[in-house]
């Protein structure tokens, strides 16, 4: 009893003044939060801004955007997977989990290059037009981060190989990881209602 | 003891049960979104505030269930944080909008 106590008030301390690395890890995703912002208004104002160039209907794979959400999403539960092994120290496990996330996580990247490669192929560049400015500015700055989420899931797949317990450091890196890795998946809610699907109506 | 701390995890990092319950809704959500936009069954506008509901619905769906957010105490300082960031968003696209709709009425540039 009197254990289970000490785990439990353990446990509740850890939750009531959960670690400052995590809440300065959160504070950040809020300022990325406010760039992402800035550029979908950025956007909202060029989006039709088209200088005789094509528009988004005529540029936007509906069926690729649709694929690539479905990506982001389960890597979102793969990653979340992932997390529960870590919290049940199953550390075999949570590297299966964290290599299924960044494999899709890829996936999702190689599809955005190759799209961005075929318009820029055809001409349809960021120089092409207002409205090409701010779409390339917008979705390249999302797949940067993915980008560098998935460096970071790389050294933590490297950093936990070989450990049979994860110290609280590692968890702390492996939460915030979590947490951006989430948030990206979130602004890609806002990329593909606001950019591809309101540019294809 | 191993057992106390599973369960206490499960309760506030998300267990399989909850992700996946996110998941189904998340799916079905962008589904209609998709669905709603390649169906052509609404007028422009119409579907324009539908997708839109649907993405904030979407977003408050994944904070829920794949960020944990909660209004639990422990999470007062990051839910006030974000509260803070959704009001300047709010304000900048908002303001943006406003002011180059204004300004291009009055420059006549449309």
């Amino acid at each position: 009893m009197a254990h289970d106590m000490t785990v439990d008030a353990a446990h509740a301390h850890d939750e009531h003044h959960e670690s400052p690395v995590v809440f300065g890890f959160w504070l950040y995703l809020m300022t990325d939060c406010l760039i992402f912002g800035t550029l979908f208004a950025v956007f909202a104002v060029m989006r039709n801004q088209f200088a005789g160039g094509p528009t988004g209907k005529e540029l936007f794979d509906l069926s690729g955007v649709g694929i690539e959400t479905a990506i982001l999403l389960v890597s979102s539960i793969t990653y979340g997977f992932g997390m529960i092994s870590a919290h049940q120290n199953k550390l075999g496990t949570m590297r299966m989990w964290l290599a299924v996330t960044f494999l899709l996580g890829l996936g999702f990247l190689f599809m955005e290059i190759r799209e961005f490669s075929h318009m820029v192929a055809e001409g349809n560049g960021p120089d092409r037009s207002a409205f090409l400015s701010s779409f390339f500015t917008l979705v390249g700055t999302h797949g940067l981060h993915v980008t560098c989420g998935l460096l970071w899931m790389a050294v933590l797949m490297v950093q936990s190989t070989g450990k049979t317990v994860l110290s609280e450091r590692m968890m702390n890196k492996l939460t915030c990881l979590s947490l951006f890795w989430h948030f990206l998946d979130i602004v890609w809610i806002c990329v593909f209602t606001f950019v591809y699907l309101m540019s294809v109506i | 003891m191993a057992d106390a701390h599973t369960a206490h995890s499960g309760e506030s990092h998300g267990s399989v049960g909850s992700y996946l319950t996110g998941f189904v809704i998340a799916v079905l959500l962008t589904a209609a979104a998709f669905g709603l936009v390649m169906a052509h069954s609404f007028s422009p506008a119409g579907t324009i505030a539908a997708i839109a509901v649907l993405a904030v619905v979407q977003v408050v769906v994944h904070l829920v269930f794949f960020l944990h957010m909660n209004g639990s105490s422990a999470q007062r300082w990051n839910v006030m944080a974000f509260a803070f960031t959704v009001m300047s968003v709010a304000i900048l696209i908002g303001g943006t909008l406003f002011i180059m709709h204004d300004t291009a009425i009055n420059m006549m540039s449309r």
